[in-house]
C-alpha cells in the first residue's frame, strides 16, 4: 500500500494537470477506505447476514430453508407469477412505447420537450403514489367507475379491475414507459435517418428497411431498456401489495409477508437469496448490453434527423401517440388529485384537514401530518450523507478515466518496481463502478430484511435508531448521486484545465473556476434525486421504520389497511402531497441538469 | 425514344420559406449530368425529390415517358449515394454491397459474384469481410459507390460524392470516378458545390441558384459562355466592369473604348447597358494589337503551370489575369502595357441582384 501511494505521487508529478485537487498524499486512499467501509457495513454485511440466515439457520450449514421453498408448489407459483407478470409488463411497456420512440426520434412538434418531461414524472413517483393514483383512476371508487356509474345510471361500479392482474400490468406500464422512451428514443434520435433511406434506395420497402436496418441497430438499446424494465417489474413491491391485494404475491411481497406477518425470517432470507440471484444475473446482462450499445454506429445530431410531421398520416401518428401518452400517464395522476379533493361528491379539503387531527382509534399514535415531518427529516439527512459519499465515489471514479488517458500521452510511467501494486490498485478502482451500482439492482425489501437481520444486535444495534432508515435510503440514493455527478466531472476536459492553467491559474483556482461551477449543478441534481428517492422509498422503510415514526409512504399504506372512506381519503391526500413534492423535485432536476446524456 | 429521365416544372416549398422553383431538365441514357450550385441552393432537395424520399408540391418526374412522381422510392430502381455514405454499421463491406442485390431477390451465388465484381470495379478486391468502421474515408466512399452500383440502377444519384474527402484523395478520385461510371455504363446525376468536381465528372452541367436552374450545358460551353454575371462569378470569372454599347462590337467602359468579339449578348443596339466579362486568359504582353491598356502590377504569384497576376488600371479597377509560365512578368509596382484579345471579351446580362435571398 505504501509503495503504491508513492508510485501514485510520482505518477502525480508526471501527470501534471490531470491530477485533481483532492488526490494528493493520503487523502485518496482515505476516501476510498471510507466509501468501502460504508458499503461493507451497510450493504454487504446485511446481505451476508441474509445468506447466513438462509444457509446456517442454526449455526451450521443447512439447506433446510431453501429446500423448504421447493417442497410445496406455493413458492414456485410465486416465482412463476413474479416472472410472467414481469415479462408481460415488459412486453406491454416496450410495445406501447416503441411507436412513441419513433415519433420522438423522428419528428419535431410543438410542446415536445414539455411532453417528454411530463412522461418522466411517473418514473420518479413513489410506488405508493402510483398505486393510489391507479385506485383513484380505475378502482371501485375511482374516477372512471364514478363517471360510468353516473353516465349509465348504475348502482354498482361496472369495472372491477382492483385486485386483478390487469391493473398491475397497467401500473407497471405507467411506471416504466418513460424508461423505454428515454433509452430507445434518445438512441433512435441520434441514429441517422439516412440509413433507412439508403436501404429504401436499394430496393427495400418501408417495413423491410425498418426490419433489416433500423431494428437491428436499435436492438441493443431495446434490449437494455427491456431488461431494466423487467428488473423493476420483477422486484415490484408497492404496486402488487396495494393493487394486487392478498391474491397476488411477487417474491418481494412474499419476503415482506414472511417477515412482517409470519416473522419467519429464515424463509424470508431464503426467498431473498432467490431474488438476489435473479437480479444480479439480470443486471450483469444489462451491463453487457450497455457496452454493446455504445459501439460503432455513427451518431448524428438531432437537428439532422428530425423534422416537422407532414401530411395527415404523419400528423395523425404524432397526435395519436401524444394523446395516448397523456391518457395513460397523466390521467391517473389527475384522478388522484381530483379524488383527494372530492368529499361526499363536492370539492373539499376535508381529507387534507383530517391529516392534522388524531382521533382515537386511528391508524396512528400521532397526527398523520407528523409523517410528513419524518419524511422530510429523513430525506434531508439522506441528502447530506449520500451527496458526501457520492462526491467521494465520483471523484475516485473520475480519476480512473484521466489516469488512463494521461498514461497514453507520456507512455512510460509504468516502469520499475511496484508496478504490479499499481496495477492491483487500478483494478480495485476499476471494480468500484459496478460495486456502486449493485444497490440499484438489489431489491429494497431484501435490503430492509438484511438490516433487520444484521443490525439488531451488538456491536451494531440500530433497531430503534432512526439512523437505520436514513442508512437504507442513502444506500438506495447513492447510485443516483454518483450517476448525476460523474458525467459532469468527466465532461470537464483536461484541455479546459490546461487552458486555465496556461492562462496562469493556480491549481486551486483552476478547481474553483472550472470544476466547481460545473460540479455544483450536478451536485444539486444528485441532491434532489436523493431527496425524492428518500421521500418515496417504501420497500425497505416498510420493514424497518418504527411504528411511531412512519414516513409518508408508510402512512399511506397504513391508511389503506383501515376500512372507511375517511382513511382512504387521507391516503389520497397524502399521496397527492407526496406527488407534488416529487414532481417539484423532478422539475428542479430537469432545470439543473448539465447538458449531456444520462447514464441509466 | 424519350429521354431516360425528365424533370418537369418541379416545385417544392418549405415552411421556413425556402423553395425550389419550376425546375426542368432531361437526362439522356448513359449521360453524367451534374447539378452545380452553392450550398443551400436546393441540390440535395432536388435529388431527394427525384429519389422519391420527398414529394414535390407540383411538377412531374418522368422515367422513359412514364410518370413516377408518386412512386415509392424502392420501386423506382434508382440508386442514391449519400453525402455521408450512410453505410450500414452492422454489416461488413460485402453485406453492405450485397444489400440491394438481396432486396432484388437474387440468389446467393449471383449475389456473391456481383459483389466481388463491383468491389473490383471500385478497387476494393478482398475487402468483403472488413468491418465498415475500420475503413478510411476513401474506402468508405468506394464502398458506398459499390453499394449503389451493385444492383445496376437505372439512374444513379451522387450527393457531393467527393465532398467528405481530403484534397489528395479528391484529386485522385476525380480522375477515377468518371472512369468507373463510364465503365459501368450507368446514367448519373451528380450534385456538388465544387465547380472543379462537377466539370471533371459531368458530361453536362446545370447551374442551380436559390432553387432555380440558371444555365445548363457542357462544362466547356458553360465556362466559355456564361450568360449572366452570377454564373460568371460562380465559375470564378471575376473581371467584370460596367459597359455601354457605343457601336458595332464596341463598348465604352471605365477602361476606355474596347472592341468585343466574344459570343454573348447582341451588340447592335446602341446604348445597351451590360457587364463586360474580361477572361483571365485575355491578356497578352504586347504593345501592339487592339484593346491596349496601361496597368500597374499589384501582385503576382507563380503557380507552377502558370502565373497569376493582379493589376490596377488608373481608373481604380483591379483585373486579374493568368499567363503561361514561360512569360516574363514585370515586378510588383511596375507599370506595363498589354492588349486584350477581343474574342476573350463577352457582354453579360447583369443579374447579381436578381433572385438573391438570405442564405445564398
Amino acid at each position: 500500500m505504501r509503495s503504491s501511494i508513492q508510485e501514485d505521487q510520482e505518477g502525480g508529478r508526471n501527470d501534471g494537470w490531470t491530477v485533481g485537487f483532492a488526490s494528493s498524499s493520503l487523502f485518496r486512499p482515505l476516501m476510498y477506505a471510507l466509501l468501502i467501509s460504508f458499503l461493507v457495513l451497510f450493504y454487504f454485511y446485511p446481505l451476508a447476514a441474509i445468506l447466513r440466515l438462509s444457509f446456517f439457520p442454526e449455526g451450521q450449514l443447512s439447506l433446510e430453508p431453501l429446500t423448504a421453498l421447493f417442497r410445496t408448489s406455493r413458492y414456485l407459483r410465486i416465482l412463476w407469477f413474479t416472472v410472467w407478470q414481469a415479462a408481460l409488463s415488459t412486453l406491454l411497456t416496450v410495445a406501447l412505447a416503441l411507436p412513441a420512440c419513433y415519433v420522438f426520434a423522428r419528428y419535431d412538434f410543438p410542446g415536445k420537450s414539455v411532453i417528454r418531461a411530463l412522461t418522466t414524472v411517473p418514473f420518479v413517483l413513489p410506488t405508493m403514489v402510483v398505486s393510489l393514483a391507479f385506485t383513484a383512476f380505475l378502482g371501485p371508487r375511482g374516477l372512471l367507475n364514478a363517471a360510468l356509474m353516473q353516465i349509465l345510471r348504475l348502482e354498482q361500479p361496472p369495472l372491477e379491475l382492483q385486485h386483478t392482474v390487469f391493473i398491475i400490468l397497467l401500473a407497471h406500464v405507467f411506471y416504466n414507459y418513460t424508461l423505454v422512451l428515454r433509452i430507445v428514443g434518445e438512441y433512435w434520435a441520434n441514429l441517422s435517418s439516412q440509413l433507412e433511406e439508403a436501404a429504401r434506395m436499394l430496393g427495400a420497402g418501408r417495413w423491410r428497411a425498418i426490419r433489416e436496418i433500423t431494428l437491428p441497430l436499435l436492438l441493443p438499446s431495446i434490449g437494455a431498456a427491456a431488461l431494466l424494465v423487467f428488473v423493476f417489474d420483477f422486484t415490484s413491491f408497492g404496486v402488487i401489495l396495494v393493487l394486487g391485494g392478498p391474491r397476488f404475491a411477487t417474491l418481494e411481497v412474499a419476503i415482506y409477508r414472511q417477515t412482517v406477518h409470519y416473522l419467519n425470517l429464515p424463509l424470508a432470507a431464503a426467498l431473498s437469496v432467490v431474488q438476489i440471484l435473479f437480479t444480479f444475473v439480470l443486471m450483469a446482462v444489462y451491463t453487457r448490453l450497455q457496452a454493446a450499445r455504445s459501439l460503432p454506429v455513427e451518431l448524428r445530431s438531432r437537428q439532422a434527423t428530425q423534422r416537422r410531421p407532414q401530411g395527415w398520416r404523419e400528423k395523425l401518428l404524432v397526435v395519436g401517440n401524444v394523446m395516448l401518452m397523456l391518457l395513460m400517464l397523466v390521467l391517473p395522476l389527475l384522478a388522484l388529485v381530483q379524488r383527494s379533493l372530492t368529499l361526499g361528491g363536492s370539492l373539499s379539503f376535508g381529507y387534507y384537514r383530517a391529516l392534522f387531527s388524531n382521533p382515537r382509534g386511528s391508524a396512528f399514535y400521532v397526527p398523520p401530518v407528523t409523517a410528513v415531518r419524518n419524511s422530510v427529516t429523513f430525506a434531508l439527512a439522506t441528502v447530506a450523507i449520500s451527496v458526501a459519499l457520492g462526491l467521494v465515489a465520483a471523484s475516485l471514479l473520475e480519476r480512473r478515466g484521466h489516469g488512463s488517458s494521461s498514461r497514453r500521452w507520456d507512455g512510460g510511467t509504468d516502469r520499475g518496481d511496484g508496478s504490479w501494486l499499481r496495477a492491483a490498485w487500478g483494478r480495485l478502482r476499476g471494480g468500484l463502478d459496478p460495486i456502486l451500482m449493485l444497490p440499484l439492482g438489489t431489491s429494497a425489501v431484501t435490503l430492509g430484511l438484511g438490516y433487520i437481520v444484521a443490525l439488531d444486535e451488538p456491536p451494531l444495534d440500530l433497531r430503534t435508531s432512526p439512523l437505520l432508515v436514513i442508512l437504507a435510503h442513502t444506500l438506495v440514493a447513492l447510485p443516483f448521486v454518483v450517476r448525476s455527478v460523474l458525467p459532469a466531472l468527466r465532461s470537464i476536459q483536461p484541455q479546459l484545465r490546461e487552458a486555465a492553467a496556461v492562462m496562469g491559474a493556480s491549481r486551486w483556482l483552476v478547481w474553483r473556476e472550472v470544476d466547481l461551477p460545473i460540479v455544483a449543478r450536478a451536485v444539486i441534481v444528485g441532491a434532489v434525486f436523493a431527496f425524492t428517492v428518500s421521500m418515496g422509498e417504501f420497500g425497505a422503510t416498510s420493514l424497518i421504520a418504527r411504528p411511531e415514526r412512519p414516513t409518508m409512504p408508510v402512512a399511506i399504506f397504513r391508511f389503506l389497511g383501515r376500512p372507511g372512506t375517511i382513511n382512504y381519503g387521507q391516503a389520497l391526500a397524502m399521496s397527492t402531497l407526496l406527488m407534488l413534492v416529487c414532481t417539484a423535485g423532478f422539475l428542479a432536476i430537469e432545470r439543473f441538469r448539465v447538458g449531456g446524456r444520462e447514464e441509466f | 425514344m424519350p429521354p431516360l429521365l425528365e424533370v418537369r416544372d418541379l416545385n417544392k416549398a418549405y415552411p421556413d420559406g425556402w423553395t425550389l422553383k419550376d425546375v426542368s431538365f432531361a437526362v439522356e441514357e448513359r449521360e453524367v449530368f451534374g447539378l452545380l450550385g452553392p450550398s443551400g441552393c436546393g441540390k440535395t432537395t432536388l435529388l431527394r425529390l427525384i429519389a422519391g424520399l420527398e414529394m414535390p408540391d407540383r411538377g412531374q418526374i418522368v422515367l422513359r415517358g412514364r410518370d413516377v412522381t408518386r412512386m415509392a422510392p424502392h420501386r423506382r430502381g434508382f440508386g442514391l449515394m449519400f453525402q455521408e455514405y450512410a453505410l450500414f454499421p452492422h454489416k461488413d463491406v460485402a453485406g453492405n454491397v450485397a444489400f440491394g442485390l438481396r432486396m432484388a431477390g437474387l440468389d446467393r451465388a449471383t449475389t456473391e459474384a456481383r459483389v466481388a465484381e463491383t468491389l473490383t470495379l471500385v478497387g476494393l478486391q478482398g475487402f468483403g469481410q472488413r468491418d465498415v468502421s475500420q475503413l478510411s474515408g476513401g474506402e468508405r466512399q468506394r464502398v458506398a459507390l459499390a453499394r449503389s452500383l451493385a444492383p445496376e440502377p437505372r439512374l444513379l444519384m451522387l450527393d457531393e460524392p467527393l465532398g467528405a474527402l481530403d484534397r489528395t484523395l479528391r484529386e485522385r478520385l476525380m480522375d477515377e470516378l468518371p472512369e468507373i461510371l463510364h465503365e459501368s455504363g450507368v446514367t448519373v446525376i451528380t450534385v456538388t458545390h465544387d465547380q472543379e468536381e462537377a466539370f471533371a465528372i459531368s458530361d453536362r452541367v446545370a447551374l442551380l441558384r436559390a432553387g432555380e436552374i440558371v444555365q445548363s450545358g457542357s462544362p466547356q460551353a458553360l465556362y466559355r459562355n456564361p450568360d449572366s454575371t452570377w454564373v460568371a462569378r460562380f465559375l470564378g470569372l471575376t473581371n467584370l466592369v460596367n459597359a455601354r454599347v457605343v457601336g458595332s462590337h464596341r463598348v465604352e467602359t471605365s477602361l476606355g473604348i474596347l472592341e468585343v468579339q466574344g459570343t454573348g449578348r447582341a451588340l447592335d443596339r446602341d446604348g445597351l447597358e451590360a457587364q463586360l466579362l474580361i477572361r483571365p486568359e485575355a491578356a497578352r504582353m504586347s504593345d501592339a494589337g487592339p484593346n491596349r491598356l496601361e496597368l500597374q502590377v499589384v501582385d503576382r504569384s507563380f503557380r507552377g503551370m502558370h502565373w497569376q497576376l493582379d493589376a490596377r488600371h488608373e481608373s481604380g479597377v483591379v483585373l486579374n489575369f493568368t499567363f503561361s509560365a514561360g512569360v516574363d512578368l514585370p515586378a510588383s509596382g511596375e507599370t506595363f502595357g498589354l492588349s486584350l484579345n477581343p474574342k476573350a471579351l463577352t457582354l453579360l446580362r447583369n443579374d447579381d441582384g436578381h433572385g438573391k435571398r438570405e442564405g445564398d
